[in-house]
């Protein structure tokens, strides 16, 4: 996308099987950022009996249960389009469940190995029964990617493994993430971005949305006035610190 | 009295507690020396303890409890509390009832409401969705009310699904008769293992946890009010007891007007499933929606309080299912709204819940947020384009609300902490 040329085209899949934390949020704030900085967005929110356009510019993946999850991969694999919107340079970022599609494999609700969309190269297996990672995760994100540290929830049994194809997007000081036991944190590569911060990872951590909005834009954003996105920030990072101290 | 009770059978049977065997009896006196004990320390009502202290004692207790009363359960998502209260005045027509009537819905506290049966004929107890297929096999229900199931407390709960799943392996081939929305698709495929249900037309608002069938995973069709699988033939039953707009409609197609105090939707709905229970113990529906009419408030809940020369609504809404219905009933804009919402472990510590609700809805409206949470919240309503002020304590909330009666809506240990202090406020 050019600004001044069209609309940014922000794209939400599965919502009807992939929103189980509220995933809306970083669509919700992805737009509401465009928007501020005088963008224009077009939002598609797009149904798994529906196809997914190749017209993206910015596509999100929420988080589901085990089923939905099974469901959605089995949709999307039959689907080339986020793959072929991937491949021509589009931004991606998938979220918990939607982390684990976009890798490789992972492990469904059924106990089978689910072959992913291999748009990043992780690997998603189950961790060691009766260990649930759920609680809040504090993680300094990669420095090439200029992030501050990284506050969410995490609520997940998944462990994931990256392959040479993917860099980890943060590692943790509070936490599981990957819960490979390394302290490593979601994956990245390209403009694909995974993470297990599961559904509104945005409202801590605005600086991720304008992440995707400065990939897709290609020009630098001006920056904003974040009054209660810093407040909500350091009023978790207060209670995270007291809780590890 | 001495001996073994046949409860229920031949003429002038034994009844309450008095009927139970040595244990039980002495399981039950012990419950209620904690419970006084435990009230007399300032520990709340003590019900929850003293039932633990009677189940160590005689593991069995519910169910012999329960086995001298015409038992109907209540279980579901949201409305539970007001429901069980709906049907147990319903029910109140017919006989004395004893009824778990401040919420205290898992096992100990059921068994400890059961104790004080006296000479209740009924008894119509609210069951935590978790423990419904356990509660349901020891008290051996006539009725089981179910309501609807959707997300609430992921970080601690069973996935939604999951729940329907245990609902209907725990429920099947019951002898009990099911009353069941069948607007809600999680409970009609809970429900269809069932021998006997009375389906009922009691809506939802909340649409998001059912859009993939429960049965074979396709994408469910809703047209109206209708729904069906694109996929399977799992569809909307065909429904006998009905609520249209204010109105209730009964299997004779009679239409009772609902003149509640109770405000809004849900509750008109929960009436209506109370009606048809009530029905199912051969309550007259005239006299059941008379009784149902007297109730102003339940547990707190809808009360209307006075507070530093204001009055305030009193609003419980816990999950977003439970948000949305009440966003639909409170007075229309600019009626002022105080929202307040923590995150403790009843409440459940992950916050994520509050991006599926559409707080757009309260567009128009001075708004002031309140909670531990509060911070969570102003980012919700900041994204949603609202304006809206943050404070500490009720007080000032109160104070930055233009004149009016204000809504005050929280989540489950935001409105117990709400009520304390307007309680503390008043003495
Ligand atoms: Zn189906």
């Amino acid at each position: 996308m050019t600004i001044g040329m069209s609309k940014l085209r922000l794209v939400w899949i599965y919502p009807d099987l992939l929103s189980t934390y509220g995933d809306q949020g970083n669509a919700l704030i992805v737009e509401r950022r465009a928007r501020l900085r005088g963008i224009d967005v077009e939002r598609v929110d797009v149904r798994s009996d529906q196809a997914v356009p190749t017209s993206g510019d910015i596509y999100l993946i929420g988080g589901g249960e085990d089923r939905p999850q099974r469901l959605a991969a089995e949709r999307l694999r039959k689907d080339p389009g986020l793959g072929q919107a991937v491949s021509r340079g589009a931004t991606l970022l998938a979220v918990c469940a939607g982390y684990q599609i976009i890798g490789h494999e992972f492990v469904d609700d059924l106990d089978r190995v689910e072959p992913g969309l291999g748009l990043l190269d992780v690997k998603s297996g189950r961790g060691p029964v009766g260990r649930r990672c759920v609680g809040e995760v504090l993680a300094d994100v990669d420095p090439q990617l200029g992030l501050q540290p990284l506050s969410g929830f995490e609520n997940h049994q998944g462990v994931t493994h990256l392959g040479a194809g993917a860099k980890p997007l943060a590692r943790v000081t509070a936490g599981f993430g990957n819960g490979t036991g390394d302290g490593t944190e979601g994956a990245w590569s390209g403009r694909v971005l995974g993470t297990y911060l599961h559904g509104p990872v945005m409202s801590r951590n605005p600086g991720l949305a304008d992440l995707l909005l400065t990939w897709a834009t290609g020009v630098p954003l001006t920056p904003l006035e974040d009054r209660w996105h810093e407040q909500l920030r350091s009023e978790r990072l207060r209670a995270v610190r007291a809780q590890a101290g | 009295m001495t001996g073994t009770p046949v409860p229920g059978q031949g003429a002038g049977p034994a009844r309450g507690p008095e009927a139970l065997p040595p244990r039980a009896k002495l399981a039950v006196t012990a419950s209620r020396v904690t419970a006084a004990i435990s009230r007399r320390a300032g520990k709340g009502s003590g019900s929850v303890i003293g039932g633990k202290i009677a189940l160590r004692i005689a593991p069995d207790l519910l169910a012999q409890l329960a086995d001298h009363l015409q038992v109907v359960l209540v279980s579901g998502t949201n409305g539970k509390t007001t429901t069980t209260r709906l049907v147990a005045e319903a029910m109140r027509a017919a006989g004395p009832v004893v009824s778990n009537a401040l919420g205290a819905n898992m096992p100990a506290g059921i068994t400890s409401a059961l104790a004080g049966a006296g000479d209740a004929v009924y008894g119509v107890i609210e069951v935590d969705e978790k423990y419904l297929a356990g509660v349901a096999r020891d008290a051996d229900p006539l009725a089981i009310v179910l309501l609807n199931l959707s997300r609430d407390q992921l970080d601690r709960a069973a996935e939604t699904r999951m729940l329907a799943e245990k609902w209907r392996e725990g429920l099947r081939g019951t002898e009990a008769v099911l009353v069941a929305n069948a607007d809600d698709p999680l409970v009609v495929w809970a429900a269809s293992s069932a021998k006997d249900v009375v389906w009922v037309a009691a809506g939802q608002m909340w649409q998001e946890d059912s859009w993939s069938c429960p049965s074979c995973g396709g994408v469910m069709n809703r047209p109206g009010d209708d729904w069906f699988c694109g996929d399977c033939d799992f569809r909307r039953p065909q429904v006998t007891w009905s609520l249209v707009g204010d109105e209730m409609v009964d299997p004779d197609g009679a239409v009772w007007p609902l003149e509640l105090q109770l405000p809004g939707r849900a509750n008109r709905a929960n009436a209506t499933t109370a009606a048809a229970v009530a029905s199912v113990f051969g309550v007259d529906t005239a006299a059941a929606l008379a009784r149902m009419k007297n109730v102003t408030a339940v547990a707190g809940r809808y009360d209307v309080v006075p507070y530093q020369g204001r009055n305030l609504r009193l609003l419980l809404a816990k999950n977003p299912a439970g948000w949305l219905e009440t966003f639909s009933l409170i007075d229309p804009a600019p009626a002022p709204v105080i929202l307040s919402v923590n995150a403790l472990d009843a409440d459940g510590k992950d916050t994520s819940w509050l991006w599926d609700v559409d707080y757009t809805k309260l567009a128009g409206r001075p708004l002031a947020v309140l909670g531990q949470r509060r911070l969570d919240l102003a980012v919700r309503l900041d994204v949603a384009g609202l304006t809206f002020t943050v404070h500490e304590h009720l007080a000032d909330a109160v104070a930055a609300c233009p004149p009016g009666q204000i809504e005050v809506i929280a989540n489950y240990t935001a409105f117990q902490q709400l009520r304390r202090t307007i309680k503390e406020a008043q003495a």
